[in-house]
């Protein structure tokens, strides 16, 4: 019998120390924030659309993160990104619902824009410079091609054009012979399969 | 100690003397030991913005401006550039875009001169015939000023290597006329002739840079060249100048591999040949430096190996910048572009060009005019790698290339990142090599260009996320500002409390939120 209360008080006992300890350890290592959520939005593209239906990439990422939201909203991204969600996440890649469309970037047609600062105030990234009663631009460089502009602009003086190609950021495609190709067909039926 | 245990080492015969790995391809130097002649004045010069490794220029000159030979038309943009002139007296005619020698096949903004036949040149560069007496940051001015380019091939701006920094001390000034590529014999045209002039750029050089020791490295198998060179030098009784001859080897006339050859030097991984003592400079260039110091003259003109199995009369040609390659092709005696492949620079390390019509520029060596039949060798079809070794053997830098071909056919970019794919040289040793026809470079091109990719995306979400950021910051900060001056307001104009004690309680209850948001944004 008292064998039996000295197991009982010495495990008690040593769950208590195991708790104390747990509970400073939960003080002192505390992580800010959520990492996973930082992760996620690390592999974003950051345009800051919200085409998934969250107000930002970090938002979604947060979503995603805590399980509220499915991997196959990014839209930019396309398929990579969400591959590379779902590899982190460890979930089912899923099919997009939406094929992305070519970057874009937004352009003012100075001539027609009134200088309200509605585009200015709806721009994610600040890209668009312009003070009340003057002509807006565009900072072609900083612009995501959102659209996000697009809509709140009265006089419907924003067009989306197709990004300029510049020869320094020309790159050499795949070598054009059959082994490449092959190489480069078995890996997306992989990527598909996984 | 390194050096001489190297030097030991060599006469041991445990060690070649020359950079690891390369090749002996077939020389082909059909326009080897003839004369520079002179080419005439083209009707239109066409000089694209950038002819060099940088920035773009942008013009100086509108439709419609009579120019002179050497005038400066575009100016500089940033410090990795260098301006572009005139290269003969007429008119501008036209500034859009013309098709360059690339490989994406797009074009550049280049200016149209309709040339006038007098061929007047503008004198406003003052020669600088006492040279020897004059500050070395000025005759480097002069070198930017005249737009030089490494004419090598590389074009990278010459006056940003002629410096003297205290902290990398330059004791030895090599001259490379090595001309390792098959087919070219610019440099070896330029040797014959111009040999006072090259060993004269030597001393400009030694005279910026303040190095003692000079080499000038010439291929055994330019032997007219080797004596005009040695004759120069004897007759300009320069001490400690040699005339170095190297065994044929590509790609030795490659910066690094010709100082490796030379000095036992390893130029490192991201590292200029500065770092550790060596300046490199082509042979045109120097001649180039020579003009623009000694008689005020732009670049405005290069020899041109114009040559291939498929052209008549190979040759050395004198040539102004921005002159049309096809006429350079006719003049040669090409009939037809039926079945003909065009390249320009050497066939190791050139790019294919699609059409005639591209004008020449400052890297331009050489243009080829190969037969189909010489050049599907190259191209047969790709077949397994079989690991017979070959590639690692030949490549000068000691990479597999087997296996980064592996890597970057399978996009695994960050490997073969790690396996230092961007030390690649791209001399096509390894592709020219290989048994199974394995397009080896290509791959690397491929790999570097997605690399280049993923990191210009990865900056730009970056840069967006903190623009971003600071922009939630900004509104959470007005936010907050607002509601404290609508506090404030709120609290002027309340009625006067009778009660000292209330109107406390509300001041209280009225900051807090307002001090909530702030510590808010901070965290």
């Amino acid at each position: 019998m008292s064998n039996l209360l000295y197991g009982l008080l010495s495990l008690g006992a040593f769950a208590l120390l195991a708790g104390l300890i747990l509970a400073i350890a939960q003080k002192l290592f505390r992580i800010e924030g959520d990492p996973m959520a930082d992760k996620i939005d690390a592999l974003l593209p950051q345009t800051q659309c919200g085409q998934c239906g969250f107000p930002g990439c970090k938002p979604y990422a947060t979503a995603v993160a805590g399980g509220e939201a499915d991997v196959n909203h990014c839209v930019p991204g396309g398929e990579k990104t969400m591959l590379q969600i779902a590899d982190l996440m460890g979930v089912e890649p899923k099919a997009l619902e939406e094929e992305a469309a070519a970057p874009r970037i937004a352009f003012v047609r100075e001539d027609e824009c009134i200088g309200c600062t509605l585009c200015i105030k709806a721009c994610p990234v600040d890209a668009i410079v312009g003070a009340p009663k003057q002509y807006h631009t565009v900072i072609v460089d900083h612009c995501t091609g959102c659209e996000l502009c697009i809509e709140p602009c009265p006089v419907d003086c924003i067009d989306m054009l197709t990004k300029p190609e510049l020869i320094e950021h020309w790159s050499w495609p795949l070598p054009d012979t059959k082994r490449s190709q092959l190489a480069h067909q078995r890996r997306g039926q992989h990527a598909g399969h996984a | 100690m390194p050096a001489m245990l190297r030097t030991l080492a060599q006469r041991l015969g445990l060690m070649s003397d020359t950079f690891p790995g390369g090749i002996h391809p077939e020389e082909h130097k059909l326009s080897a030991g003839l004369p520079i002649e002179m080419n005439a004045l083209a009707p239109i010069h066409i000089l694209p913005m950038k002819q060099h490794i940088g920035e773009a220029c942008s013009p100086l000159v509108s439709v419609g401006d009579r120019v002179l030979r050497g005038q400066k038309i575009a100016k500089a943009e940033g410090y990795l550039s260098v301006p572009v002139h005139a290269p003969t007296s007429g008119t501008v005619v036209k500034i859009e875009e013309h098709a360059i020698a690339h490989p994406s096949g797009m074009g550049m903004p280049s200016i149209f001169i309709e040339s006038d036949g007098d061929d007047a040149a503008d004198a406003s560069l003052q020669p600088l015939t006492d040279w020897i007496n004059c500050d070395p940051t000025m005759l480097r001015e002069r070198a930017r000023v005249c737009g030089l380019a490494g004419l090598g091939g590389a074009v990278f701006p010459t006056f940003i290597k002629l410096v003297k920094d205290q902290r990398y001390p330059i004791d030895t000034v090599i001259l490379n006329g090595i001309e390792c590529e098959p087919f070219l014999t610019n440099d070896h045209a330029l040797m014959q002739a111009h040999a006072d002039e090259i060993v004269v750029g030597l001393a400009m050089l030694r005279h910026m840079v303040g190095a003692t020791a000079a080499l000038i490295a010439i291929e055994e198998n330019k032997p007219e060249a080797i004596a005009a060179l040695q004759q120069a030098v004897a007759d300009a009784a320069m001490d400690q100048v040699q005339v170095v001859v190297l065994p044929v080897r590509y790609p030795q006339g490659s910066e690094k591999q010709l100082i490796y050859s030379l000095t036992g030097k390893e130029v490192p991984a991201g590292k200029l040949p500065m770092h550790v003592g060596v300046l490199c400079q082509n042979v045109g260039t120097t001649k180039a430096l020579h003009d623009a110091i000694l008689l005020g003259r732009p670049l405005t003109e290069r020899i041109v190996t114009v040559s291939g199995d498929a052209l008549p009369t190979p040759a050395n040609l004198c040539v102004r910048l921005g002159t049309p390659m096809r006429s350079l092709l006719e003049r040669q005696g090409l009939k037809s572009m039926e079945g003909v492949e065009l390249i320009h620079g050497g066939p190791m390390m050139g790019e294919r060009l699609r059409h005639p019509d591209i004008p020449v520029v400052k890297s331009t060596n050489g243009i080829l005019a190969l037969s189909h039949g010489f050049m599907s060798a190259a191209h047969s079809v790709e077949q397994p790698c079989i690991r017979c070794g070959h590639c690692s053997e030949a490549c000068p830098v000691s990479l597999v290339p087997n296996l980064l071909a592996d890597q970057c056919r399978a996009d695994q970019f960050d490997k073969a990142e790690s396996y230092n794919l961007f030390d690649c040289i791209e001399c096509g040793c390894c592709s020219y090599v290989c048994p199974s026809n394995i397009p080896l470079v290509h791959y690397f091109r491929y790999g570097k260009g997605q690399l280049a990719l993923q990191r210009r995306e990865q900056a730009f979400a970056e840069a967006s996320r903190q623009r971003s950021e600071s922009r939630m910051a900004r509104i959470e900060r007005e936010k907050a500002e607002k509601a404290a001056r609508r506090s404030r307001v709120r609290k002027a104009h309340a009625p006067a409390a009778s009660d000292a004690k209330t109107a406390d309680a509300k001041v209280a209850a009225d900051t807090k939120p307002a001090t909530g948001t702030d510590s808010k944004e901070h965290s």
